[in-house]
């Protein structure tokens, strides 16, 4: 998909990719080894640049991680035959409920990458853990065949990730403003023949990052679009397009 | 400044991991087996560390509490996934506080509360001077010698994705570069930086 993948593995090292690179990123990393060990060695770089930094923390700090390291079990080492036992034991799994409240996407792009990486197991990643099976949104993000279209509107971002072989796209929509009241964003595909089909209407959250799985084939597509429609959504478009989509 | 007793052997080094000090892979290892003396040794080992580089990038000492606090989680949860053939045990530590706090300031709502009280903040409190201080002033300036191999575009590139937690994307706006050449600036500049502090490649 991109002959360039390896080029990504600077910015990888120090965490600025954002999250959809991140996991088209990941996923090569389990398949490269050279990759791999750039990774590795650019990592440990970037570490010495904090030299310069260090500072106390509080003392309050090391009470309250003591404190909460000992309501939760460390997850079991990944073993030779395979994934480790999901079940409850690893038990709260504290930090990836509280992350995923807060972004649900970055922390689906870290399941996903995760659920990559423990295959192999061989990849140096601290998201390598106790995996749900994956979702539909971390099942395109995962797809090789993954394409993906970004537009920028007044600061907000949409990205729709598109597999064709699934016949899935999955929206993703960073610092969207909520719909003014009594209405909804609506997200369209739009059919060779230029006709819009609701697929779906983005959820009311007020978070950074929202997505959502389109409704329909999105192999049969050419293109998706968004309108603001009154609340409940509407069978055809009834205003102008904040943005649009065109795949290709 | 520095006396030389500071240099002999055996000096304890608190608060850092050093070449005297603790062996933080075994301290791993234990953690992973729910040691958790091991961890506050883990804990005393790398704390000024793990907590300045968040406090650099998130800036606002409160918030980075927490995130330091969901680190030192997170490394309690999967120490047994370190992988000590794979990088230094500091290495992966701060790899996931740095991920954390990337995290942290891209999220919408820390945006907004994030200030300009790094400065202060950061005005580390007295540290007596100690084979640890020494070795840091010491480590400091080899990065900085090494930094200074750079070009300015992969220095800033490189200081504005690891200390601003800005994407590749960002980075080539902040910089006025054409999108697509901040990845190569950063990869170009860590790439430098490891082979000039003689690191394995």
């Amino acid at each position: 998909m991109n002959a360039d993948i390896h080029g990504l593995s600077g910015a990888y090292a120090v965490d600025a990719l954002d999250d959809v690179e991140r996991a088209e990123f990941e996923r090569h990393l389990g398949q490269c080894p050279e990759c791999q060990d750039e990774v590795a060695s650019l990592r440990a770089a970037a570490v010495e640049l904090s030299h310069g930094s260090a500072a106390t923390p509080p003392t309050a700090l090391r009470a309250s991680v003591l404190r909460q390291i000992s309501t939760v079990r460390p997850m079991p080492p990944v073993t030779p035959t395979g994934t480790p036992a999901q079940a409850g034991g690893g038990g709260t799994v504290t930090s990836l409920e509280s992350r995923r409240r807060r972004n649900p996407f970055t922390w689906l792009a870290a399941a996903a990458a995760a659920a990559v990486l423990a295959i192999g197991a061989l990849v140096w990643s601290p998201w390598e853990s106790e995996q749900p099976p994956p979702s539909a949104t971390e099942q395109v993000l995962q797809a090789k065949d993954a394409q993906r279209f970004d537009r920028t509107v007044d600061g907000a971002r949409a990205t729709i990730v598109r597999s064709k072989s699934l016949g899935k796209a999955v929206i993703i929509a960073d610092n969207m403003p909520a719909a003014p009241e009594g209405k909804d964003f609506q997200v369209w595909f739009q059919n060779p023949d230029g006709a819009m089909v609701s697929a779906g209407l983005m959820p009311h959250e007020a978070k950074p990052t929202v997505s959502m799985v389109l409704n329909g084939d999105a192999s049969k597509f050419v293109g998706a679009g968004i309108t603001l429609e009154p609340a409940g959504g509407s069978p055809e478009p009834t205003s102008a397009p904040l943005v649009l989509f065109e795949f290709s | 400044m520095v006396a030389m007793s500071a240099f002999s052997p055996g000096t304890p080094a608190p608060g850092e991991n050093t070449a005297s000090g603790p062996d933080l892979s075994e301290l791993l290892r234990a953690s992973a087996r729910g040691d958790e003396r091991a961890f506050a040794a883990l804990y005393d080992a790398t704390s000024r560390r793990l907590y300045g580089l968040v406090l650099r990038v998130v800036r606002d000492p409160a918030q980075s509490e927490e995130v330091a606090q969901e680190a030192y989680l997170e490394i309690w949860r999967s120490s047994a996934r370190f992988d000590a053939t794979r990088g230094s045990a500091m290495s992966w530590m701060m790899t996931i506080a740095h991920r954390k706090a990337v995290d942290r300031v891209r999220s919408a709502e820390a945006a907004s509360r994030r200030d300009q009280s790094y400065e202060s903040a950061s005005q580390d409190r007295p540290y007596d001077i100690t084979a640890e201080e020494v070795e840091r002033s010491l480590d400091a300036q080899r990065v900085r010698s090494a930094l200074e191999s750079l070009t300015e575009t992969q220095r800033g590139a490189v200081q504005l994705a690891y200390f601003g937690g800005y994407t590749h994307t960002e980075v080539a706006a902040l910089l006025g570069i054409p999108l697509g050449t901040a990845k190569t600036r950063i990869r170009d500049g860590l790439i430098r930086l490891r082979d000039t502090l003689g690191m394995q490649p």
